[in-house]
């Protein structure tokens, strides 16, 4: 395979070599989470973790494990590092990111270590596209404290269901409301518009509802900008949790399977508005 | 000055229409020159346009039935209107499917280049649509300047990897720089590179194949045959300016190559079967 005979001689140098048949299975599930140009990126030898977050409110992560890679090498327990995440995009779409049927872009990712750039090998068609991103020194992510022996109120829904309403969702609403209960509404998300109030009701009974864990009655809202992004997650998912916590923060998972039907996962945390108190 | 054409085969109108609206996608204004047997579509490279400059040549016998043209004068028998491409590939795309269409140079309130056609309808009269599109006569005095440009003194000459593929490459490239450098050698590879502060992304065409200019010698404006079959002969473009030229083109050529002088120019060229077009790019410093 001609990427492979490419970087041949620099293999030793690398400390991080993550190859794939199909780009795709990278870049999608990257587009869930692109709402801010910076990514952090943190492989182990479990896999790759990318992390985006919005002013210390909000963070995504999304995960994919090594065997999701054809070929996943780590020298080191931790690499980490920082780059442009919408560079990173327009890299791995080089050849167009059409969906065509039998035609995929193959991807062999390459990093060196501080202070080198990622290197990304691209092929299609017989077509090579070497791209060097520069990097740089990883942030520390910002550590939500959600664990998940403090969670209050949980639900794992059927995606199908929350798309229509996070498509019909009240934008001119500056907050999302959810209640989570054990009682009447059960799950309930509300929004407060220009042309009025909204809500969308989950009866825990519902085909949709696969799982419901919900203790104690919560309401919390969180900011409307803050959550959109989180749409692109949900379009892609099949499954979705939702959790909060005592403290009323949200921990949304999205379960994904990419092309080849192989689970990833993108989460997103997400503090309450503190504009508002709880019930 | 006088000038009638019609076209009465379908599929050439068709491919006319093609051809005016590829052009329209390169340039918004150009100029027309009508002669016995061609019709050239010229902008000459200025500064306003970015130094692009574009010749694009038709055999009036591959389009139209019935061609008459009576230039300024007997010893200059041509015709120069400066045109928006546009503007006739609209009027045009209204009369696909006419029996005939007649194209005609008129005066109305000002010089036009009418486009009149009888088109069918449910009932058994027919629609008869007029579009009068105003175009300019370019004096003669003028006419030095849509000259058809000389073979440059190129470095390389290569056969273009497929458009699509081109474009999809350059239009994420240009997410990421304003600049790009084409480069070729003899051994049929071609690269496209940017690199900016942020990232460097390099393309590698391989097996591309060279125009066999070579037999001629360097007299025709062809690479020397002492040159080093590996050795890159490169310029860096706008990157906006190869988009363009690739936005545009609606079909596939029968030939699509590219010369390169090194650090000056970008030369494409598109054949089809019965039109020409040329694309020349300057280097950018």
């Amino acid at each position: 395979m001609p990427l492979s005979t490419q970087s041949q001689g620099d293999a030793e140098q690398y400390v991080l070599v993550a190859s794939l048949d199909n780009a795709r299975n990278l870049s999608n599930i990257l587009k869930a989470i692109t709402f801010k140009d910076h990514a952090i990126f943190s492989a182990t030898p479990n896999g790759l973790k990318v992390t985006v977050e919005d002013s210390k409110c909000l963070q995504a992560n999304a995960f994919i494990q090594s065997e999701i890679f054809q070929e996943y090498t780590i020298k080191e327990d931790s690499v980490g590092f920082q780059v442009n995440l919408t560079v990173l995009l327009d890299c791995l779409n080089i050849f167009g990111g059409s969906t065509a049927p039998g035609v995929s872009t193959a991807l062999r990712m390459c990093y060196k270590g501080y202070g080198y750039p990622l290197t990304l090998f691209l092929e299609e068609g017989g077509v090579v596209t070497v791209c060097k991103i520069n990097t740089e020194e990883p942030e520390e992510p910002v550590d939500f404290e959600f664990c998940s022996t403090n969670v209050t109120n949980k639900v794992i829904l059927q995606s199908e269901s929350l798309k229509e309403a996070f498509s019909e969702l009240d934008m001119t609403s500056e907050v999302l409301q959810i209640t989570m209960s054990p009682s009447q509404p059960y799950f309930r998300l509300s929004t407060f518009g220009n042309s009025g109030n909204a809500h969308y009701d989950y009866p825990k009974d519902s085909d949709m509802m696969e799982l419901f864990k919900c203790t104690k009655t919560q309401t919390n809202r969180y900011k409307m900008s803050l959550l959109k992004p989180s749409t692109k997650a949900l379009a892609l998912s099949c499954k979705v949790s939702v959790r909060t916590d005592s403290r009323g923060f949200l921990s949304l998972q999205y379960l994904v399977r990419n092309d080849d039907g192989q689970i990833c996962f993108v989460e997103y945390y997400c503090c309450p508005d503190e504009e508002v108190a709880e019930d | 000055m006088k000038f009638r054409g019609k076209i009465i085969d379908v599929a050439c109108l068709n491919h006319f229409t093609r051809v005016i609206t590829t052009i329209s996608k390169l340039t918004k204004m150009c100029v027309l020159r009508l002669t016995p047997l061609n019709l050239f579509f010229v902008l000459s490279g200025k500064v306003a346009n970015g130094g692009v400059s574009m010749w694009c040549e038709l055999s009036q016998e591959n389009f139209f039935d019935e061609f008459q043209m009576e230039g300024v004068s007997p010893e200059d028998n041509e015709i120069c209107l400066e045109v928006t491409p546009e503007n006739l590939s609209r009027a045009l795309k209204t009369v696909q499917n006419a029996r005939a269409v007649k194209l005609k140079l008129t005066s109305k309130h000002c010089p036009c280049l009418t486009i009149a056609a009888e088109l069918p309808t449910l009932s058994s009269a027919s629609r008869l649509v007029t579009h009068d599109v105003p175009v300019e006569v370019i004096p003669r005095r003028l006419w030095h300047e849509f000259k058809e440009p000389g073979m440059p003194d190129f470095d390389v000459s290569i056969y273009l990897p497929p458009l699509k593929t081109m474009k999809n490459v350059i239009d994420r490239m240009k997410n990421l720089s304003n600049f790009l450098v084409v480069e070729a050698n003899l051994s049929g590879q071609m690269n496209l590179k940017i690199d900016t502060d942020l990232v460097s992304v390099s393309t590698h065409f391989k097996d591309l194949g060279n125009p066999p200019w070579g037999a001629e010698g360097s007299q025709q404006g062809g690479p020397s045959p002492s040159r080093d079959p590996d050795a890159m002969a490169r310029t860096r473009v706008d990157i906006r300016k190869l988009q363009q030229f690739l936005v545009g083109q609606q079909v596939n050529p029968s030939k699509a190559m590219c010369n390169i002088v090194h650090e000056r120019v970008v030369h494409l060229i598109l054949l089809h079967e019965d039109v020409s077009l040329q694309y020349f790019i300057p280097a950018v410093a």
